[in-house]
């Protein structure tokens, strides 16, 4: 089997907090590697860091120390106009508690990503479409986030993330907010969107079962470190 | 994020937070409009009185006189005085090259002879003076009683207001009735044998009668005391003045000093120009033809002054309710900001940068100043017409003219809008900048 190259590398990264006189390790000397087109799933307990290692492979955070390589771009080098690019255009982001915004249409919500991308207002309808019927919900592009089902949001959030075509998706508990048969439906969407090339997932999440399913390869954290790097299944 | 995307979503962000945004909105508005409402009274009063005094023909015009009744105080006597080799009388030939010299519109001279009136059989001392036909603009005759002359030649008179309460204290009733004046003709003689050459034989005096119809009663005449003696309380058309030839106060100063007798000197001639403007160039050119002059210019750049003085104070004091108004914006932005702090994170996120975040913020400012500035303008306005309404309701009921006390230039629509939204904009830079600087993670666990 050929290796594919990383799209994600994390070289002893940490990410520590001073509060008053103690610091916080939230996430404390951190080697990984995601590479292109793989499906990791981030595990760990309340606590363990692993939202904070997402936050800063999604160029929300900074490290204290150590480097965030997305494909090729080290992430601790740039600036705050390049990481708002780099969010734009590399990453899509998938939130726990769906993140839509509740005044504006699914349209709308997914059209976000591209009006902060500048595309042209003629091809935005389309792509919105687009990414809509990929997650089946089409027919509900004029409804308000409040009129879903916590599936459906969460669908409509994965449209969002998808409609800048990123190649990497980060994603933060999504089937956290979810009963079990909805969130199993939003990780079989995720598996299928893993499926085109070159689309790296990575996935945090404290549901074992759900992600030894979907997941290529699972990563354990604990008090910040990685405990466990995890083999490819 | 381009214009239009920041704008659509600035517009739904302020629709959200109707009553709120409307009520900041509103406050803007009524600043605005506190300031256009002072300012257009303060244009108003100033294009009142400028339209007023450019009517009165005070400053359109130039007074000249013969240079040698120029004498400063303490100057010499005039035998020690080199004469002015340039001086030249101030007679009819004088009067025609003024009227031929470039944007002249009009010449008169100042006609002013003391007399007496006979009315109801009894006599009256009294002061005459001459009116030139342009005196019925100049707005002194605006709201008098009964009319102005019905023509330039006509025997007729209008009475100075408290000259007409000696006649008759009810002035309504003298209208249309008549009055004699009584006055001294002038009359050249011929020059005697043994009179020096250059002299002419001086003049007699005859006394006359003319019967004049009461046409009218004004408060004041026009530009009184200004370039004559005294102010007219009998006023006459000024060709039927000239007609009555009737001996003035620089017949006598003429004879002792004389040329010739013959062509009668004018003690002034008023000059009236085009435009205020050529006021300066003209004054020049008359004093280039060795006449005295001297215009009320400089008293019109200090009115200039006044009223801009004026709009300043009353600007800086209305913009305070501005201020007030900026306040609320400050606080509605703050108050956004904090309830958006989610919002801001998702749009974070999803690649927002820090610049489109502040920009989304300002323009919301500045809609609120656009909308509260076009509010405002429209209220100002409004305000003006009101004020200027009650002014001449008050004044049509002392009989006086209607006048326009409030005036809105498109200056200061453009300016009160610009004002406004620039207001807006640096009252939105705090909350701004805050929403720009506000950490991603922080704002998305923000519940």
């Amino acid at each position: 089997m050929t290796e594919l190259p990383p799209a994600i590398q994390l070289r002893s990264v940490s990410r520590h907090y001073v509060m008053g006189e103690s610091v916080i390790r939230a996430v404390h000397d951190v080697s990984l590697s995601v590479s292109s087109g793989e499906f990791l799933a981030l595990l760990g307990s309340s606590g363990s860091g692993k939202s904070t290692l997402l936050n800063l492979i999604a160029g929300l955070d900074r490290p204290s120390s150590g480097a965030v390589i997305a494909h090729g771009q080290d992430l601790s080098q740039m600036s705050a106009l390049e990481l708002a690019r780099y969010r734009r255009q590399t990453v899509g982001m998938v939130f726990q508690s769906f993140n839509l915004l509740p005044r504006m249409t699914l349209e709308e919500n997914v059209e976000l990503p591209l009006r902060l991308a500048e595309v042209d207002r003629s091809e935005r309808a389309a792509r919105v479409r687009d990414a809509l019927e990929r997650v089946r919900l089409e027919k509900r592009i004029g409804h308000r986030p409040s009129e879903l089902s916590g599936g459906e949001q969460q669908r409509t959030a994965v449209a969002r993330a998808l409609v800048n075509r990123p190649r990497i998706l980060l994603a933060d508990e999504p089937t956290g907010n979810l009963d079990s048969a909805t969130g199993e439906s939003i990780l079989t969407l995720l598996r299928e969107i893993q499926k085109n090339p070159g689309m790296t997932i990575v996935m945090v999440t404290h549901e074992r079962t759900l992600a030894e399913r979907f997941a290529d390869r699972l990563a354990v954290m604990g008090d910040g470190k990685l405990i466990s790097n995890g083999a490819q299944r | 994020m381009k214009f239009r995307d920041l704008s659509d979503l600035a517009f739904r962000n302020l629709r959200e937070a109707v009553l709120r945004n409307s009520l900041t909105t509103l406050g803007v508005a009524v600043g605005v409009a506190s300031l256009v409402a002072m300012l257009s009274l303060g244009v108003g009063l100033q294009q009142l009185a400028s339209s007023r005094l450019a009517r009165s023909g005070l400053f359109d015009s130039i007074f000249v006189t013969p240079k040698t009744n120029l004498r400063r105080p303490g100057a010499g006597p005039p035998a020690s005085r080199t004469p002015d080799a340039k001086a030249r009388p101030l007679d009819a030939n004088a009067r025609a090259e003024i009227s031929r010299l470039p944007n002249v519109v009009e010449v008169y001279p100042q006609i002013r002879f003391f007399t007496e009136v006979r009315y109801d059989g009894k006599p009256f001392a009294t002061m005459v003076a001459g009116m030139p036909e342009s005196s019925k603009a100049s707005g002194a005759f605006d709201g008098m009683q009964g009319s102005f002359f019905s023509s330039p030649n006509a025997d007729e008179a209008i009475l100075q207001a408290e000259f007409a309460k000696e006649l008759d204290p009810q002035t309504a009733s003298l209208i249309g009735k008549d009055l004699v004046l009584r006055y001294a003709e002038r009359q050249s003689l011929p020059a005697q044998p043994g009179d020096p050459p250059q002299n002419s034989g001086g003049f007699s005096v005859i006394p006359k009668e003319k019967h004049l119809r009461i046409m009218g009663v004004v408060e004041t005449e026009p530009a009184s005391g200004f370039g004559g003696f005294g102010t007219g309380r009998l006023l006459i058309p000024l060709p039927l003045a000239e007609t009555l030839r009737a001996a003035q106060v620089n017949d006598l100063r003429d004879i002792l000093r004389d040329s010739s007798s013959e062509k009668p000197t004018y003690v002034s001639l008023t000059v009236r120009v085009k435009r205020t403007s050529l006021v300066e160039d003209t004054e020049k050119k008359l004093k280039d033809l060795g006449f005295g002059a001297f215009s009320l210019l400089d008293a019109s750049k200090s009115l200039l002054t006044f009223f801009r003085v004026l709009d300043l104070l009353l600007g800086i004091f209305s913009s305070l309710a501005l201020a007030v108004a900026t306040l609320g914006i400050v606080n509605t932005l703050v108050m956004a900001v904090l309830e958006r702090r989610r919002e801001i994170g998702v749009l974070k996120a999803l690649g927002a940068a820090d610049r489109d975040v502040k920009q989304l913020f300002f323009v919301e400012a500045g809609v609120m100043g656009f909308l509260g500035g076009i509010l405002g303008t429209v209220l100002g306005w409004l305000i003006g017409r009101t004020l200027t309404f009650g002014t001449n309701v008050y004044l049509h009921r002392q009989n006086l003219p209607s006048v326009n006390i409030s005036s809105v230039p498109l200056w200061l629509v453009l300016g009160g809008i610009g004002f406004a939204v620039v207001v807006s904009l640096v009252a939105g830079l705090y909350p701004a900048s805050r929403a720009s600087r506000l950490d991603p993670v922080q704002a998305l666990r923000y519940e």
